[in-house]
């Protein structure tokens, strides 16, 4: 597993304790009192490390080699995936996965942006970064929910939209400005999760949902740190301080108020246990359709609408 | 100077005007001005008279939004609203320079205490609901004041039931009030979804410049959608997309010809036809 730079002196600590295991083991020296007391302090030191992270720490969890993916949470929460491809115009945009599935007892329209693992994996899912045929076929997911009353859920992690000469060709900016529109029209529910990086538009066309909620270290901003130091800054290295600045954390957009809720992340971050991951996300969810099947979907539209409509800080 | 340095300063002068925004260089003296598209130097009168125009190779300036509101509509009848709705500072942001600061000096540069302004007016006798944004205020970007001042006129229009214009220039959100901003795309393209939900027709012209969570919002949401002569429009900057795909984009790019050849606007317009286009659109509209 990548080891993440601030945690290199954690690393350490286990790497010692793994050799004083083995000087034990060799010499037949009972020192497990030792063992146990620096398996204590190592605990200790990797609580304190990840209740103070600075963005930009989290960004590096964000975007960890070892995240789970779209497809991981497919599998650890749901039942009976079925995946259903293409734009039917041409494309199947592989950064962005949509399907129907059994989650709980609840069958759900589930979408989401898709990262790989490996550079092999990345090339085939383009990092997470969807060309405009992602979109809509996000839209037509979207459609095939509203027509058989079923929730959706939109899992997003993405470093944003593509920006190439074919993406604008065939029209990003519209194709994100219709879904957002139309989700706004949608009689559904729609529950959408940051779980990794929530780049910008990009992130924004799967979340205009009556429910937002981000993973504990995931982060979503209007731009890329970087791409902010970049342009306000004039300097790319400046990314941290724009982190800084830009309020990308989860704690941030909850007082912010604009997501709902936080879930829980395992200690070390969602790549330490999936499993656990998963349920909590999963839980997050279920209990959020679970509320929100009650309303009627002139409710549902009117609050979605309200929600976004309160949007915004300015003077009076 | 030799033939072989003649050309290479020629070679020069050519890349460096191509970096060169095609505006209008008015430092030039109060009389004059100079078109960076054709390089000729142009009385400021007769550039005005043209509707910002070069009356040499026709290349469109950018205007102001209260330019753009006196060439669209009928005199006096424009009326501006929430006006009342100012910046606020809401996550303290400081780059080089603090937000705050940016704000006061787009107020003074400009004369106008956001990047756009609402308001209901006529066009050859229709009603319309308006937002008219202005470039010169930090770039157009949109922050909470443009996505709420776009929203309240989208409002007003359903309670007004009248047609609902947008003017869009701008090179994005702004990134000053991050999340916030990012929100405004939201806010505003549901608002369009309660114009069409109503059946009122919403047009959208788009200008010099039209990008990122502007473009990715209200603007191509229109019923009909025109874009100015000489606009360029996008998602993504033309510096982003070359870092990204590694190679040099046509000279074209994301122009409105571009835009057009794609299929993703019903038309391109000069601004001299421009407000006797919207009429007609309205008025075939009507019922
Ligand atoms: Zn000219």
């Amino acid at each position: 597993m990548a080891i993440l730079e601030f945690e290199k002196p954690l690393f350490e600590i286990q790497q010692k304790i793994e050799e004083l295991k083995k000087i034990s083991e060799s010499s037949g020296m009972d020192v497990s009192d030792k063992i146990d007391l620096f398996e204590q302090q190592a605990l200790e030191y990797k609580k304190e490390l990840y209740a103070k992270l600075t963005p930009a720490q989290r960004i590096q969890i964000a975007r960890h080699a070892d995240r789970p993916t779209f497809l991981d949470y497919v599998k650890l929460m749901t039942t009976d995936f079925i995946e259903l491809h293409g734009d039917r115009e041409g494309t199947d945009d592989r950064a962005i996965i949509g399907g129907i599935a059994k989650l709980g007892n609840e069958s759900v329209v589930i979408i989401g942006t898709q990262k790989g693992k490996t550079t092999k994996e990345n090339l085939v899912y383009n990092f997470g970064m969807p060309q405009p045929q992602g979109y809509r076929k996000a839209l037509r997911l979207f459609y095939h929910a509203n027509k058989f009353n079923m929730p959706i859920v939109t899992l997003i992690d993405t470093p944003g939209a593509y920006p190439g000469m074919k993406a604008e060709e065939t029209a990003q900016g519209t194709a994100i400005a219709e879904n957002l529109r139309e989700m706004a029209k949608l009689n559904v529910p729609i529950i959408a999760v940051i779980t990794g990086e929530g780049c910008s538009g990009g992130a924004l066309g799967l979340a205009v949902a009556d429910r937002v909620y981000m993973l504990e270290h995931s982060y979503y901003t209007v731009i890329s740190p970087e791409g902010c130091a970049s342009i306000l800054w004039r300097d790319a290295s400046k990314a941290d301080v724009a982190a800084e600045a830009l309020k990308i954390t989860s704690e941030d957009l909850l007082k912010l108020e604009i997501i709902d809720g936080i879930v829980k992340e395992p200690l070390g971050g969602a790549h330490c246990d999936y499993e656990l991951i998963a349920n909590n996300l999963k839980k997050t969810i279920t209990d959020a359709i679970n509320e929100l099947k009650n309303y009627a979907p002139d409710k549902l539209r009117n609050d979605r609408y309200n929600k976004f409509r309160r949007m915004g800080v300015f003077c009076q | 100077m030799t033939v072989k340095d003649w050309f290479e300063q020629r070679k020069k002068m050519q890349i460096a005007r191509r970096d060169q925004d095609p505006q209008i260089d008015d430092t030039i003296g109060k009389l004059w001005v100079k078109c960076y598209n054709c390089n000729s130097q142009l009385l400021r009168k007769e550039v005005e008279e043209n509707l910002d125009v070069c009356p040499k190779c026709n290349y469109h300036f950018r205007i102001n939004a209260r330019t753009r509101i006196n060439q669209l509509f009928d005199e006096g009848t424009f009326e501006e609203m929430f006006s009342n709705i100012t910046t606020a500072d809401p996550l303290k942001f400081s780059d080089t320079e603090a937000y705050t600061k940016r704000i006061s000096q787009a107020k003074a540069k400009t004369n106008m205490n956001e990047a756009v302004i609402s308001g209901v007016g006529e066009i050859d006798g229709n009603q319309v609901a308006a937002a008219i944004m202005d470039f010169e205020f930090m770039g157009g970007s949109m922050g909470s004041v443009v996505g709420e001042k776009v929203t309240l006129i989208m409002e007003e229009a359903l309670k007004r039931k009248i047609p609902m214009l947008a003017v869009t220039a701008s090179g994005g959100a702004r990134m000053q009030e991050s999340i916030l901003s990012l929100m405004q795309m939201a806010k505003t393209s549901c608002a369009v979804a309660r114009l069409n939900e109503a059946g009122l027709l919403y047009i959208t012209v788009l200008t010099e410049p039209t990008f990122g969570g502007v473009t990715a919002s209200f603007a191509t949401l229109g019923d009909i959608i025109i874009a100015e002569q000489d606009a360029r429009i996008g998602f993504a900057g033309r510096r982003v997309i070359e870092q990204t795909i590694r190679q040099s984009l046509p000279a074209d790019f994301q122009t409105a010809n571009y835009l057009m050849k794609y299929g993703q606007i019903d038309m391109i317009s000069s601004r001299a036809e421009l407000k006797s286009t919207i009429s007609k659109i309205i008025n075939l509209h009507k019922k």
